[in-house]
């Protein structure tokens, strides 16, 4: 089932900008630099998870490395086949490898097919065996994500938002991909069933060694899912590593902020949050220097002047800050 | 919380209930019958606290608020029993000219997505001053200046320079801070407030959730807050209604129902919540999903997915019951249990 070893995806130095404004308002135009230089790699087997709030970058660069969008710049490799610079036949097969599970499955599903026609669709495109061949490579697909078989021959409005999501990560499946790109996949689902989609992609990942780059604004779901974890910030990777390493011992100050605001299911452990958490300074004019500046409570002069570059900060983490914690530092900020 | 202490809050709950919802029935019509949405349903909410009613979509969570507002669709939804009593009075007798004098006054509300609540060809300034001038009949410059006063309560920046701005202006964390200033323009008694913070960013979320927990004290409101999320409802409740398939399943101090979660409902519900400050290798999803209006089971509703069930579950629809640890739960099986 699946194909020889891979060697993962790798981005680098990714650059996406939209410009806003202008046009028949007459307003200035700004450009917004939604994707700031970001790299990472995902593992074969690997489950990178991305999060940040919202306007950071992380669904763009999804999208981007599925070319649904076009890059600025940058580089994107797919077991070693330069995605950008891929030609349509290079493309479609890549294409086969890589598959994308959206939020609300129900904006990528054709209200007018059945389930089996949305699972057949990329089976045929793909030239993908024989009839017989594909309607059975459907049914499996329906089986594996947990679905009765007659659910073939309905239409998506007539499930449930897990039932559906079921449904869009088997259509992922059909053409047995080594990457899924997830983009919050869960967060449209009540808990209860967004543990069950979790589970079920737990397993598929197990099973079939599938790689994840994982978009999330929720870190408690990120720390179940993901291996690895990187945290955006303005279109920047700011701090990556170990996911329970990162989460329970930031090295950089708005991780440890996302961090400290995601709520908890304890009331004796009501967030305490620092006088100027404030909000994220528009895209379109972001502050000089380091971008989390105005918000960062240990800010010096450098920090207000200098971009700090991401670096390696210790063993399995890297940072983009001047002044990065350490296990006292939290403990100073806990006591403040 | 010893027996003694309990057993004051009961009385003063009791006694000094503001919004006091007894034996709500609120059905819809579905396929030419009315249906249930949410059943028996009671609730009193004291000044000064916030009550959290948590449950997933389809639990009657939404539907309680909107009933208690009368704001339910005039066609195929209907109040079919019980009372919502407030000042004196049983808001669900009132006629329309009545209740929209009472709306947004004594009572205000707070939603998820500001915009759609939100005038977006008017300023905001002129937004917040017009409810003071109608509900109050206040002189126009001093409902503008009380505008003002609100937009720093609510730690707008900068709020003199932004009165005139529009909401397309402000932030998505900005727009819910103007709702709320909205909201406490009339120095509301009751403060209804339904997923106010589900559309934002979790740093934004902490500053709103900081914020509604301060102005609650301030002006002594009484919160019915509204939400799915159980982590929300540690940080913002005194008091927790967990609901499901419309119905109140446990009721308890939010320390008490976090410590003792007792319905097999909960305490599944904080099994399959992923948490960010631990390793979750026992992530436990609950099997299948909230059964349909139109086909309720009979016996408990949670029955079918319920790790606890009986063959008596399926049988007899439980009530709500008064535990020893002080909780109301629906669910006799655990209620034997506790008693052995």
């Amino acid at each position: 089932m699946m194909t020889a070893r891979n060697e993962g995806l790798e981005v680098r130095d990714l650059r996406k900008s939209f410009v806003i404004g202008g046009g028949l308002l007459r307003r200035a135009a700004a450009t917004i630099r939604a994707v700031n230089g970001v790299s990472f790699r995902v593992a074969p087997g690997e489950s990178l998870g991305l999060v940040g709030e919202s306007g950071c970058g992380k669904s763009t660069i999804a999208r981007s490395i599925l070319r649904l969008m076009e890059l600025d710049a940058g580089s994107v490799t797919f077991d070693g086949i330069d995605v950008r610079a891929a030609s349509r036949v290079v493309l479609r097969q890549l294409r086969q490898r890589m598959q994308i599970v959206f939020q609300d499955p129900y904006s990528s599903l054709n209200p007018r097919r059945t389930v089996r026609q949305a699972l057949e669709e990329p089976l045929r495109v793909h030239r993908r065996g024989s009839s017989r061949e594909i309607a059975e490579k459907a049914q499996a697909a329906i089986a594996e994500v947990g679905l009765p078989k007659d659910v073939v021959d309905r239409y998506p409005h007539e499930f449930s938002g897990g039932q559906r999501q079921r449904i869009g990560i088997a259509r992922a499946l059909v053409l047995d991909p080594d990457l899924i790109i997830a983009d919050e996949p869960v967060s449209a689902l009540d808990v209860s069933v967004q543990a069950q989609i979790l589970r079920l992609l737990e397993g598929l990942r197990a099973r079939r060694r599938l790689s994840f780059l994982f978009v999330s604004h929720d870190l408690g779901v990120v720390r179940h899912f993901c291996d690895r974890l990187a945290v955006m910030y303005l279109g920047r990777i700011v701090e990556e590593g170990r996911t329970a390493d990162v989460l329970d011992r930031p090295m950089h100050p708005y991780t440890r902020l996302l961090r400290d605001s995601s709520p908890l299911p304890d009331p004796g452990a009501r967030i305490a949050l620092p006088a100027f958490a404030g909000e994220a300074p528009s895209p379109a004019a972001p502050p000089p220097g380091c971008p989390f500046h105005p918000r960062c409570d240990r800010a010096d002069p450098k920090c207000r002047e200098e971009l700090p570059a991401i670096r390696s900060l210790a063993e399995n983490r890297l940072g983009a800050c001047h002044h990065p914690m350490t296990a006292s530092c939290e403990h100073t900020a806990a006591s403040s | 919380m010893d027996q003694a202490v309990a057993a004051k809050e009961q009385v003063a709950a009791a006694d000094a209930a503001v919004l006091d919802i007894r034996g709500l029935r609120t059905e819809f019509r579905i396929g030419g019958q009315w249906h249930a949405a949410v059943r028996d349903l009671s609730l009193a909410l004291r000044a000064n606290e916030t009550l959290a009613i948590v449950g997933e979509s389809g639990s009657g969570k939404s539907v309680t608020a909107l009933s208690a507002l009368r704001l339910l669709p005039s066609a195929g939804a209907r109040i079919a029993a019980g009372a919502v009593m407030f000042d004196g009075r049983d808001l669900t007798k009132l006629s329309e000219a009545e209740m929209s004098d009472v709306r947004g006054n004594a009572i205000a509300m707070i939603f998820q997505e500001p915009m759609t609540s939100l005038n977006p060809t008017m300023a905001i300034g002129d937004q917040i001053a017009e409810a003071i001038v109608i509900h109050r009949g206040a002189a126009w410059s001093s409902a503008r200046a009380q505008a003002l006063r609100l937009l720093d309560e609510v730690k707008i920046p900068a709020a003199a320079t932004r009165l005139d701005d529009y909401p397309h202006q402000f932030s998505g964390g900005m727009r819910q801070r103007v709702m709320i200033a909205m909201a406490l323009a009339c120095r509301p008694q009751v403060l209804l407030a339904d997923e106010p913070t589900t559309a934002l960013d979790v740093t934004i979320q902490a500053q709103v959730l900081r914020q509604l927990a301060e102005l609650k004290r301030a002006y002594g409101m009484a919160v019915l807050f509204i939400t799915h999320n159980l982590g929300v409802v540690a940080q913002i409740a005194d008091r927790v209604a967990v609901m499901y398939a419309g119905e109140i399943v446990e009721a308890a101090s939010v320390a008490d129902l976090f410590a003792r979660p007792t319905h097999p409902y909960t305490a599944a519900l904080l099994r399959a919540m992923p948490r960010v400050d631990r390793d979750a290798a026992g992530l436990e999803p609950i099997p299948g999903g909230v059964p349909a209006l139109t086909a309720m089971p009979t016996g408990c509703f949670f029955a079918p997915r319920c790790p606890l069930r009986q063959a008596s579950c399926t049988a007899q629809h439980p009530e709500l019951l008064r535990f020893p640890n002080g909780h109301e739960v629906r669910c006799p099986v655990v209620l034997a249990e506790a008693a052995r």
